[in-house]
């Protein structure tokens, strides 16, 4: 029992970090067609490109451990999410290329900036794709999915889709506040007050349209002793974006990325609050998809000793590059 | 169940994985590489071995991320398209992939920001440490994957429930299943004789167009002694890995010697045009007695034979047949050409450098044949003997859904292996000199003097 616990607080730390650090390099990827200079990409790219690897193998992180824990809820999710994903997969294809050629092209250098920067929007876009179908509620019965390839498009999706774009962005934005200087700064803190508006508004309208869309979300909201218990949780993000908005005004450096990390973090416990106790929602509770206790043990094992190890790895590596990004530093051979 | 969206999904399974090796085989051999030169520099601080550093961490950062972009898609196809295999085996496979990821991906993927960009930042020491755990890091991950892979090909240590579920009884059994230390060792040489191949044919490229031929000399004299030793060392692994395949799965190897009937005196087929309706083969060139004496080390051996077990049990004979030749073939090739070059040392001639140049993609094509081998020999079950591939796949998937994902992934990856080819190719005509122009910017960390100091020369 408290194994399946145990490792539901795994996976859902690992999904957090993957959105939380791909997150704001794959917002850099959808900011990059609005810079202003190929100078300003080549910093935006430099910014990132000792880390982007890292950051994404928390997904491959979240991917293995869902198949190891709850094979379930993985086999069940997955065919059912199979275009969004497909999608998803492709896009990163062309975003993770586009770090080493882009570096080395002569020519074909708006090739790979494109390349990069529809990379980042689409994968972006089919997460929030697969977010949203994911939330409503996928046409499952007797632990099959029934849907069709297409059940997963719904306006709910297509505007949380949206939402993870604009949401990605700002975490972008914030990052290249703290990243870099000058003339590239101050157009990353003209992106970062309008994403900040826009997914406060954003939030606001999912908070809003889940409870509408399932009465069990806004039961779990609305009754009582829940709408005391939970009242901290809007409250703080109200917060939070307010801090969000007024840092961006002052010119923080540290603080606006800080913040929006927070406002996805209160995001993702809403919704954990909404969703709970399901792994797929309203059809495999995390108890039914749990893998047996000897095979979660195992694995559990390895993450108790691997863990913190690969914690400490990323917290060198950002301590290597840590500092400002400036044009021409970035180039490595 | 639609019948296309299996046939489809194996497709794509096989076509995405058979890409993603590719970069693996090298990455892994050439993180070892480098992890040498690194250290040959270190010691005996002849600026060459640092020269050939730089020169191949640009091929390998390419290669590196090109595995990373392919290998992701991997990890989400069991689930997308193999999910009832993924809910069977899910107790077993998961956690092998998991700790691949915790043990290797994330050491390998933090150190190499530092080790590609990290000149600057850190000092030569730290430098050095971030590439060794790279290569730790690669070996490690391939350590899991064919664990992982060899329990599909010789399952232990489970039990079935009645669902049909695997459950673990022992992870002793499940990690160091009966193939693996074979297998695992058969891959990692692979890796390493396709790097000293490539090493050795874009070095021997450079002597011959006389581009940094010092540098280049001391890479392809490198190259060839690794190969020499490591050829021979592949053959021995090879051939005991074929025992174990014999002892575990015999029905792959009647296939890979194309034998119909089981008995004695079987002959090794050199050549052979299997015919799997009429269960013989139309044409036949042969040593006498010649499987016999290799997989059962007498002349009147019993070699099993693909009538052992009922059609519908067999893999497709030909595909195997054909693959084991091209492999073996290869192999033995690879042993001639790094003998003749330690023969020759003294002098090259010209036409053996070329022919090193030509021998570059072999080590690639060998690989891809072998595991076309083990995994076409593994059918028609992907775990062997338990669950059939027909009976692995996601039962909902239609196929023109699939169809439409094959075509991308088709459509995407080849782009993608076009640019990486230009890009390569380019990388290796450029040769050693650093390739972007900006000088470094002045001093912004204690150690700028290192690359300073690198940079001067």
């Amino acid at each position: 029992m408290e194994l399946i616990l145990i490792w539901t607080g795994v996976i859902a730390f690992g999904v957090a970090m993957y959105i939380i650090m791909d997150g704001f390099d794959l917002g850099v990827g959808i900011l990059f067609p609005f810079a202003r200079h190929e100078e300003w990409r080549d910093v935006m790219m430099d910014s990132i490109a000792p880390v982007w690897d890292g950051n994404e193998t928390w997904l491959v992180l979240g991917g293995a451990g869902l198949f190891g824990a709850f094979p379930l809820a993985y086999a069940t999710t997955l065919p059912a999410l199979y275009v969004p994903l497909i999608l998803f997969l492709v896009a990163l294809v062309f975003r993770g290329i586009a770090f080493e050629f882009r570096h080395r092209a002569e020519t074909s250098g708006w090739v790979w900036n494109l390349s990069f920067a529809t990379g980042s929007v689409v994968a972006a876009f089919s997460q929030g794709l697969v977010l949203g179908s994911f939330v409503q509620g996928l046409p499952i019965e007797n632990g099959q999915f029934v849907g069709t390839a297409m059940s997963f498009l719904t306006p709910f999706s297509l505007f949380t889709g949206v939402a993870l774009v604009v949401g990605y962005a700002l975490l972008g934005a914030t990052w290249l506040v703290r990243k870099t200087e000058g003339e590239l700064q101050d157009w990353a803190y003209g992106w970062a007050k309008a994403l900040a508006v826009g997914l406060l508004a954003i939030i606001v309208a999912v908070s809003l349209w889940t409870p509408l869309m399932q009465a069990e979300i806004a039961a779990r909201w609305f009754s009582m002793p829940n709408l005391v218990l939970l009242a901290p949780i809007p409250i703080v993000t109200a917060i939070v974006g307010l801090a969000l908005l007024l840092a961006l005004k002052a010119r923080r450096e540290t603080s606006p990325f800080m913040l929006s990390i927070g406002l996805f973090l209160l995001s993702y416990l809403g919704l954990a609050v909404s969703l709970w106790p399901y792994m797929v929602p309203r059809a495999i509770t995390i108890w039914d998809a749990a893998a047996p206790p000897e095979t979660q043990k195992f694995l559990l094992v390895g993450v108790a000793l691997f863990l913190p190890l690969v914690l400490i790895y990323t917290v060198i590596v950002y301590r290597v590059f840590r500092g400002k990004v400036r044009h021409g530093e970035g180039y490595h051979h | 169940m639609d019948v296309d969206a299996v046939l489809l999904s194996r497709l794509q399974f096989a076509f995405t994985i058979a890409f993603h090796i590719l970069f693996p085989t090298l990455t892994i051999g050439l993180a070892c590489f480098l992890a040498l030169v690194e250290g040959l520099w270190l010691r005996t601080k002849d600026t060459r071995w640092r020269d050939l550093y730089k020169f191949w961490v640009r091929i390998f950062a390419l290669a590196f991320g090109m595995g990373v972009v392919s290998g992701i898609p991997m990890s989400f196809q069991f689930g997308t398209n193999f999910s009832t295999f993924s809910i069977a085996t899910g107790n077993v496979l998961g956690p092998l992939l998991g700790y691949e990821v915790l043990t290797a991906f994330f050491l390998e993927a933090s150190f190499l920001g530092i080790m590609l960009f990290g000149w600057k930042r850190v000092g030569p020491r730290l430098h050095f440490f971030a590439t060794l755990m790279v290569a730790f890091g690669t070996t490690l991950s391939a350590f899991w994957i064919l664990s992982a892979n060899s329990w599909m090909q010789t399952p232990q240590g489970h039990i079935i429930d009645e669902a049909g579920i695997f459950h673990v009884a022992s992870w002793w059994e499940v990690v160091f299943n009966p193939s693996f230390p074979y297998r695992l060792a058969h891959m990692v040489l692979a890796t390493l004789l396709t790097t000293s191949f490539v090493v050795a044919a874009v070095s021997a490229w450079q002597v011959l167009t006389d581009r940094h031929g010092d540098t280049a000399r001391k890479a392809l004299k490198l190259a060839i002694s690794a190969a020499a030793i490591l050829a021979p060392l592949q053959l021995l692994a090879g051939d005991m890995h074929g025992l174990n395949t014999l002892e575990h799965q015999p029905v792959k190897v009647a296939a890979m010697e194309g034998n119909w009937e089981s008995g004695p005196n079987i002959p090794l087929l050199l050549l052979a045009i299997p015919d799997e309706e009429a269960e013989t083969n139309i044409f036949e060139i042969g040593i006498p007695n010649g499987a016999s004496l290799i997989l059962r080390h007498s002349a009147d051996g019993v070699v099993p034979g693909l009538k052992d077990v009922p059609p519908e049990d067999r893999p497709p004979v030909a595909i195997v047949f054909y693959a084991f030749r091209i492999m073996v073939g290869l192999g033995m090739l690879m042993i001639a050409v790094a003998w003749l070059g330690v023969l020759l040392r003294k002098r090259l001639p010209r036409p053996y450098l070329w022919g090193l140049v030509a021998m570059a993609p072999t080590g690639f094509i060998a690989t891809l044949a072998g595991w076309t081998v083990t995994e076409v020999g593994r059918q028609p079950f992907t775990v062997y003997g338990l669950m059939r591939t027909a009976d692995s796949v996601s039962p909902q998937l239609t196929a023109p859904t699939v169809m439409t994902s094959l075509m991308l992934f088709a459509i995407v990856y080849n782009m993608v292996l076009a640019a990486f080819l230009y890009f390569a190719v380019r990388a290796v005509r450029k040769g050693p000199a650093p390739d972007t122009a900006p000088p470094p910017e002045p001093a912004l960390s204690p150690h700028a003097h290192d690359h300073a100091a690198a940079g001067a020369e």
